[in-house]
């Protein structure tokens, strides 16, 4: 596989043949899991998933680049090192020389990888640059990470809406058959236009968070606080599937990210179709009172995806999260059970829903709450209750 | 009387081992406490990858996952590896240089001493279930999320802090004994570079243990005595935490990996029965080491959203570190280089060090390129970098130096063919367990996550059958140690053909006082 060739004239060995060697490689590290790949496609991922921006291609091409060089540094140093092992080795009979340092080969082993550090940092640098210009965007998504769901705005399009992961409990605690998109679907995906430069804006409403869609080459920690900027031109309509990557808590790992990219004329056509809904639906809430039966139905729904994660699934609480059966606030008068669903309880997970869902929701999970769990309170809480206790 | 005395100094049963100021003991006390440790952290990797076989929840609930994700990094970077090389520099650093024990012996005990009451601490939290459990915001402690942890995270701040003390006065130890005690005609560039590596990672350690005190007093304060350190509504700053926490945590990474370059720079010229290559560059190269580790912290945060210079910056000086790395790689293979080699376990655990601890390397420099290191950040690619680096490079050096130095401890070889099983199982099993989690992260899948998307599926279920095996290989280890301790082939002073060094000349095992008149050094 290796051998050296001498030169004619002094017999010392100046070549090393690697053509065997290179051919082995192209066998091991592009062949091999190319014939992997065309036969289980869908099954298992190894690498990157295909890159759908000219940053994520950018980075799919450094990676690339990057790890063979690292192979092939590897497979050379590693020569070296498997070679010893054979040829010098005492039950060859090999006897240990006495050499033990070595000037020039030390000067030599330090600048050349300085070099070739040198070359990786030019085009490194370069994509960095590119990925830090966030100017001149045709569109802004504010994104906010919420313990355990994403917020999206469109701040010129007056649009707000939450993201939560879709994926049945059931199918989490192997009840039924997981889904194609087991733990990456959600209710309400990001959509976006294609072609166009969008920026985002991330901020967390409560723990760090972090937003990444690995096609799109954009990762970014979403911090309470504080205000980062992200952006990225989607090249190819399509779907592209996300997960949020800093650990914020118990649901780190089910608050999937949704990007559906659409033809900017599709993409108008859901901007209004989405605020037409949101009109209709707040005019639904305030238009009336609701019987109980809808509020109770509503509540169950809306308890399950949004309070079932702290307060348990029949109120039961989680770890330190107490428990909504027999609570003071669930049992106790509906004005104060109206005020901590609303504003929260600052210093604590407890969020301030206010700002997250609509009267009739707010009602409906309240109603729920105070009916539910062992709770017999036979309070209906109507949404102009929820609409007056907000001043 | 002077009979009397002699006895005073050396209390029998448990009482020997309390009030032992003897670095022999010492060592011995630090290495059994690492190797249990190791088990409990090693069982808490099991239940991760227990429920990591298939996707869905089956074994563990999400936050009692985050636990154990939690608890097994604290017990392993604290419990094991940094106990295990400090029983190492205790055996160790005296015999090497010629000294009759620590500068400071009774500080040597109440330093391994702090520990166990440290952990009784720490684990002591996963029995509080109902007042939330253990910590579960990831060893990296971030706020906010650690601000929201129960009581738990309490007991593991202030148990952090017993554990820097017991560290930081190991530290003041080491420089003491080594700068002061060493025998007349050792200067320092003909110290054995294992005493060169310890004397780098104690200053490293009495610069950065500190920090990490001040970080988690800090969230301390912020969770209980009003302060607002972390807390953006109150002009503070998350990311405040971040720079606090890996300006010690990088530096932290070379104090578990310096000592591993000081065992691999004893094994391998021993079983080359060649001197070290290039001596004076492998200190050099140590101590370009520790400085950069100094410069590189932010490479930990590049998704926080750092000025560009910054991450430019962080860069740099990170890919840089791979030069003195690669210069130390080079040289041991160029100390194996027309050696005359045997391959007796401690050879293979050095070895396999070498190689594996390079493709570490390697992964590390990938995640040095800030723009592919969006992709890489988080994700299981991290957790393989930093497993192949951690446990091929720290664990197999402690394993490798353990076999190494057993025969001078005990008197006894150890069993040569069990060892050479635990070896190959130990391989096998760590590169099946990790070098799949390269292509998880590479596909997607995020780290501390209990439950993943099906595409996954596959290269997880290897990871954990490698686990399982790597686990319950290493109860070969103890079966071999514990062999050792009590009876086994006769040890020469020698013990191997190749090996040099003071420790060499003195009997297996060294008398309980080595070296109480100074050696002559040629």
């Amino acid at each position: 596989m290796l051998s050296a060739h001498r030169t004619p004239c002094t017999g010392t060995p100046i070549v090393i043949r690697l053509n065997s060697l290179v051919r082995l490689m192209v066998a091991v590290f592009i062949a091999v899991p190319a014939l992997i790949g065309q036969v289980a496609h869908a099954e298992y991922a190894y690498t990157f998933p295909k890159p759908v921006t000219s940053i994520a291609e950018n980075i799919s091409t450094l990676h690339s680049t990057i790890l063979i060089i690292c192979c092939v540094i590897f497979v050379v140093v590693f020569g070296f090192m498997f070679y010893a092992i054979i040829v010098h080795r005492k039950s060859r009979g090999h006897k240990a020389a006495k050499f033990h340092d070595n000037a020039v080969l030390e000067v030599l082993w330090t600048i050349i990888p300085f070099a070739i550090l040198v070359a990786m940092a030019i085009p490194s640098t370069a994509t960095l640059l590119k990925m830090d210009d966030t100017s001149h965007a045709d569109l802004t998504v504010k994104i906010t990470g919420y313990q355990w769901k994403w917020k999206y705005e469109f701040p010129d399009q007056d649009l707000s809406y939450f993201s939560s992961l879709a994926t049945p409990r059931a199918q989490i605690e192997n009840k039924e058959t997981k889904g194609e998109h087991y733990l990456l679907e959600v209710d309400n995906p990001l959509v976006l236009p294609v072609g166009k430069k969008v920026r985002f804006v991330l901020t967390g409403n409560d723990v760090i968070h972090a937003w990444w869609v690995p096609q799109l080459g954009v990762k970014k920690d979403a911090i309470p606080g504080f205000v980062n900027e992200s952006w990225t031109r989607i090249d190819v309509p399509g779907t592209y599937r996300g997960q949020c990557a800093e650990l914020c808590g118990k649901d780190h790992g089910f608050m999937p990210i949704v990007v559906e990219a659409k033809s900017p004329e599709d993409f108008d056509n859901w901007v209004v179709a989405q605020k037409d809904k949101a009109k209709a639906e707040a005019a639904a809430a305030s238009s009336r009172n609701f019987t109980k039966d809808e509020l109770m139905e509503r509540g169950k729904k809306v308890y399950g995806s949004v309070c079932a994660a702290c307060h348990g699934p029949n109120g039961e609480g989680v770890a330190t999260f107490p428990k909504m059966a027999g609570s003071k606030t669930a049992t106790g008068p509906a004005a104060a059970h109206i005020k901590t669903v609303l504003n929260g309880r600052p210093g604590t997970a407890m969020q301030a829903f206010g700002q997250q869902m609509n009267d009739l929701d707010l009602a409906a999970v309240i109603t729920f709450e105070r009916n539910t769990f062992g709770n017999h309170t036979g309070d209906i809480v109507q949404p102009s209750q929820v609409k007056a206790a907000r001043k | 009387m002077a009979h009397a005395a002699h006895h005073d100094e050396h209390p029998a049963g448990i009482l020997r081992w309390l009030t032992s100021t003897n670095h022999k003991d010492i060592g011995t006390m630090y290495l059994v406490f690492a190797l249990i440790m190791f088990f409990i952290g090693g069982t808490m990797a099991l239940v991760i990858r227990a429920e990591l076989w298939q996707p869905g929840l089956q074994i563990v609930e999400p936050h009692f996952f985050n636990q154990m994700t939690t608890m097994h990094a604290l017990v392993m970077v604290f419990g094991v590896v940094m106990p295990a090389f400090t029983g190492f520099a205790n055996w160790q650093l005296p015999m090497m240089i010629g000294a009759p024990d620590m500068a400071l012996p009774r500080m040597n005990n109440w330093s391994f001493w702090l520990l166990p009451f440290a952990f009784t601490m720490l684990i002591s939290t996963l029995f509080m279930q109902k007042l939330g459990g253990s910590p579960a915001g990831g060893w990296t402690l971030y706020p906010p999320l650690s601000t929201q942890g129960g009581i738990g995270t309490d007991f593991a701040i202030l148990s952090i802090h017993m554990m820097g003390i017991s560290s930081v006065l190991g530290a003041i130890n080491v420089i003491a004994t080594v700068l002061n005690m060493r025998a007349p005609g050792m200067t320092l560039m003909k110290m054995p570079l294992f005493v060169w590596t310890w004397l780098v990672t104690a200053f490293l350690l009495l610069a950065v243990m500190p920090v990490l005190a001040g970080a988690v007093t800090m969230l301390l304060t912020d969770r209980h005595f009003g302060t607002h350190f972390f807390d953006g509504a109150f002009g503070g700053d998350p990311v405040l935490f971040q720079h606090v926490f890996w300006f010690f945590g990088h530096p932290e990474v070379y104090i578990l990996i310096l000592p591993a370059f000081g065992v691999a720079s004893t094994i391998i010229p021993t079983f080359a029965r060649k001197p070290l290559f290039g001596y004076a560059s492998m200190v050099y190269a140590v101590a370009s080491i520790a400085f950069l580790s100094f410069i590189v912290w932010a490479h930990h945060m590049f998704t926080v959203g750092l000025p560009i210079a910054g991450e430019l910056f962080f860069m740099y000086a990170t890919m840089l570190i791979a030069v003195p790395t690669g210069v130390k790689v080079f040289n041991w293979i160029a100390t194996m280089w027309k050696g005359s080699m045997t391959f007796e376990t401690p050879m293979l655990f050095a070895i396999a060090f070498v190689f594996l601890f390079t493709i570490g390397g390697l992964s590390g420099l990938m995640l040095s390129i800030v723009p592919a290191d969006f992709q890489y950040q988080d994700t299981y690619f991290v957790v393989a970098h930093f497993h192949y680096v951690l446990v091929s490079g720290a664990i197999f050096s402690i394993l490798g130096g353990a076999y190494y130095w057993l025969p001078k401890w005990t008197g006894h070889m150890y069993n040569e063919t069990l060892g050479k099983w635990h070896f190959w199982l130990t391989a096998i099993g760590f590169n099946l367990t990790f070098f799949p989690q390269h292509f998880l992260g590479l596909a997607g899948m995020p780290r501390r996550i209990p439950d993943y998307a099906l595409q996954f599926t596959e290269f997880n279920q290897w990871s954990t059958v490698g686990a399982f095996l790597l686990g319950f290989a290493q109860l070969i280890f103890v079966y071999i140690v514990v062999k050792a301790v009590n009876g086994g082939k006769k040890a020469t002073d020698q013990v191997w053909e190749g090996a040099e060094g003071l420790e060499w000349t003195l009997s297996s095992p060294p008398p309980f006082h080595s070296f109480t008149v100074a050696p002559k050094i040629k």
